[in-house]
């Protein structure tokens, strides 16, 4: 058995499972603060209720993440000693970073949020779901910065044959931070703005409090649209043109660009075949890479063949989920954009496909996030730290192959079980519905 | 005062923490085994329930904080110690998600499941930290390379057994005074008639493991004999541990839970104490233990991290105490709790 191959595949089962739920969580969180903050400031019952609603499934979905996030604070360790002798100097202070500064809020603010609302003043109540959105928007930083810092180090010097922090401030601030934050927060607040937009649309066509359920589908399909707005301009674009300034093999991976041209074109569609190197099937708009890039048709643009074939990412994967991705968004921005029309036209309630799609598209930015978040790290291998360390020499040296087999056999299980009781516990809490408005407590 | 000896005493600080408020919930969850009723077990629940979370970030912080500060010791404990710690992350999954789980659906059956989750997973959680800690003190095989030469079975000798038995009733009777603020009625009297023997308990296993370290881990008591600190920290226990069952029978329970608590901090100190400057002895060599010099970040690393946790800490500290004197008092259940 191949030890790299297991505690890879370990790795990406553990980070794969635990990223459902963050992005869920945190675009979750930030909508709750609009619907609590209009419940407090209005006084509005409806709001009120909606947010106790979705305050119970904001509660499941950040326990499975905290449950499963736990693992990811040790794994460095025990599946990958060799990189965090390597990396430790720098790597370390942004997790413990995120404990102090993000983890501690939204945690502490989490119970005080969902027990607390008969022990506090509504201000309070409202500032500790503030608290956890801040929070958990915190640790997504942090963690994004250890993970960019992954993607293009800076900061350091190699000594003691290991990577030691010359400038901090560098270090967390790295080419592709801040970038990549955007990038995903905005992700995050997508996943979110579905997530919400598709519960009240079930909540409607199954007829449950569907006058509240629209309060909250409204602010959520607009909030959508902005968020699916942005990501594609200026976040998604803005990344797209640092990873290619960057990480050149990566991004001639993501777009399945094999050879050095002039006028390349932007791949819709294609098949990779590493060999022979090409891309079979291929359907593209003529220039329009070269442009998005550069601003000019004729531009050149790195292809794979500038890099030694045993620094390519493995092609399939990395073309496949950064196009099925960059699709997704932009069905994202089509469907939000078709609801918020029909909104304005206040058709938006009766138009029973529309509510259906939006519930069925309930799923799919977390789809986008895990395929986002495989096109950025299979697109950097065989790196783990780029350019610098191999991933192949990164792990635990003292663990054998079977105890990593264990390991995944063993969170395989626990994860489905988890999964299938998530799913459950959601469904079964989403039919159980909003608590109605008295008409003797409406406003 | 150099930087290394400041993280060696702020990683003591985040992992006495973490023993003294996951601790408690811990035991909660321990004594949850012996809970009579569907009533007690609900409130057991509710009694941690708004703060479990933030208790276990000490853990997640310690953990990150020693990534950081000691990437060595990070890197040849956890990987070390890799069964161990698959299992102990596999009990706090369990007993995490257990109690968000148990009151989300109406059914005895389904509440039998995750109350036997959360006070399994718990007693495992508590049984795992340990062992951890009975194998620091008796050493680890680690070679000249820095790296862990064992297994698995190893990890699990007699000795180490013996701390896990111990952070088992310790965390029971830590728990248990918690509990005794949170509860009333009968539910309060099964808790009281249970503290004194676990008491007896902890405090005849802590005299076998007092005799059992002279023979197995003397050298333990090579570096503390002339140190006032030691003293110091066994006195504070010693104290304590007379202190608790005096409180408890009069009524004292915030009292007697600072005692608790000072046991832990006691016990974690001391054992601080004799292995400084060490991290973690070898039992192959002393020259290959993992100290704080040989096993740390450099010199930027660690004074970064202090200004981090300088600037994060108290406040940390200053919005748990104001989160914990929210929900003060006795547990009442409304429609919101679990």
């Amino acid at each position: 058995m191949d030890a790299v191959l297991l505690a890879r595949l370990q790795f990406a089962l553990t980070i794969g499972f635990h990223f459902i739920f963050p992005p869920i969580s945190i675009g979750l969180a930030w909508l709750l603060v609009i619907f609590e903050g209009l419940g407090w400031k209005k006084n509005n019952i409806i709001y009120q209720n909606m947010g106790k609603f979705f305050g119970k499934l904001l509660a499941i979905t950040f326990a499975i993440g905290v449950a499963t996030g736990i693992v990811m604070e040790f794994q460095f360790g025990t599946n990958w000693a060799e990189y965090s002798k390597f990396v430790g100097d720098i790597f370390g202070a942004p997790l413990a970073a995120e404990g102090i500064f993000a983890f501690f809020l939204e945690s502490g603010f989490l119970g005080l949020y969902l027990f607390g609302r008969d022990r506090v003043s509504k201000g309070v109540h409202w500032f500790a779901i503030f608290m956890v959105a801040a929070g958990s928007t915190i640790s997504a930083f942090w963690i994004l910065v250890a993970n960019s810092w992954q993607q293009t180090p800076a900061g350091f010097i190699l000594r003691n044959g290991r990577a030691e922090l010359t400038d901090f401030w560098e270090a967390v601030f790295n080419p592709s931070t801040i970038i990549r934050f955007l990038h995903t927060f905005d992700a995050a607040l997508i996943t979110g703005a579905f997530f919400v937009a598709g519960i009240s649309a079930y909540l409607i066509i199954k007829d449950k409090q569907k006058e509240m359920a629209f309060h909250t589908l409204k602010i959520a399909v607009i909030f959508g649209l902005i968020a699916s707005l942005l990501e594609l301009f200026p976040f998604g674009h803005e990344h797209a043109i640092q990873v290619a300034n960057t990480q050149p093999a990566k991004f001639a991976a993501q777009e399945g660009i094999y050879e050095t041209q002039k006028e390349a074109g932007l791949v819709v569609f294609g098949i990779p075949s590493e060999d022979p190197l090409e891309l079979k099937y291929e359907v593209k708009l003529p220039g329009l890479l070269s442009y998005m890039l550069y601003g000019d048709v004729s531009a050149e643009v790195k292809g794979l063949n500038e890099f030694p074939k045993d620094e390519h990412p493995p092609l399939f994967i990395t073309f496949l989920s950064f196009h099925t991705m960059v699709a997704l968004g932009s069905y994202f921005i089509f469907i939000m954009a078709v609801s918020s029309l029909l909104l304005y036209k206040k058709k938006l309630h009766k138009n029973k496909f529309i509510l259906k799609l939006l519930l069925w598209s309930t799923p799919l930015p977390v789809i986008a996030c895990q395929l986002g978040w495989a096109a950025t790290e299979v697109g950097r291998q065989p790196w783990i730290v780029q350019g610098m360390l191999k991933t192949k020499d990164a792990v635990s040296v003292t663990v054998p192959a079977e105890y990593i087999l264990f390991s995944i056999i063993l969170f395989s299980v626990v994860y489905l079980i988890l999964g299938g009781l998530y799913v459950y516990l959601l469904s079964k809490k989403i039919n159980a519905g909003p608590e109605p408005v008295h008409t003797t407590e409406a406003v | 005062m150099d930087l290394n000896f400041i993280w060696f005493i702020l990683l003591m600080f985040l992992i006495i923490g973490y023993a003294i408020l996951d601790g408690f919930d811990l035991g909660v969850g321990i004594l949850h085994f012996f809970s009579k009723s569907d009533d007690e077990r609900r409130i057991n629940i509710n009694a941690i329930a708004p703060v479990w979370d933030g208790n276990e970030v000490w853990l997640i912080t310690a953990g990150g904080a020693l990534f950081a500060a000691f990437p060595i010791v990070y890197a040849t404990v956890f990987s070390g110690f890799y069964i161990a710690f698959m299992l102990l992350l596999t009990a706090l999954i369990f007993r995490a998600v257990s109690m968000e789980f148990r009151g989300k659906v109406d059914s005895p059956r389904w509440r039998k499941i995750w109350d036997f989750g959360f006070a399994s997973g718990s007693l495992l959680s508590a049984l795992l930290f340990g062992v951890t800690a009975g194998n620091i003190l008796r050493g680890i095989p680690i070679n000249s390379e820095l790296m862990f030469e064992g297994n698995f079975i190893g990890l699990l000798n007699p000795y180490s057994l013996l701390t896990g038995l111990i952070a088992v009733v310790l965390f029971s009777l830590h728990g248990g005074i918690f509990l005794m603020q949170k509860t009333e009625g009968v539910h309060k009297e099964n808790i009281a008639g249970k503290l004194n023997g676990l008491w007896i308990i902890f405090v005849i296993l802590f005299f076998v493991l007092l005799l059992y370290t002279i023979f197995e881990a003397r050298y333990l008591f090579d570096n503390v004999l002339r140190n006032p600190l030691f003293y110091f920290f066994s006195a504070l226990l010693l104290l304590s541990v007379i202190y608790i069952p005096v409180g408890i029978k009069s009524g004292k329970f915030k009292a007697a839970f600072i005692a608790s608590s000072l046991i832990i901090l006691s016990m974690i100190s001391s054992m601080s104490v004799s292995l400084f400057p060490s991290f973690i002895p070898s039992s192959i060599s002393k020259e290959f233990n993992l100290t704080i010099y040989n096993a740390s970040s450099s010199q930027t690393t660690l004074q970064t991290m202090l200004i981090i946790a300088l600037i994060g800490m108290p406040l940390v500290i200053l919005y748990t105490i104001f989160i914990y004197k929210v929900f003060k008092g006795k547990v009442i259940i409304t429609k919101d709790s679990y």
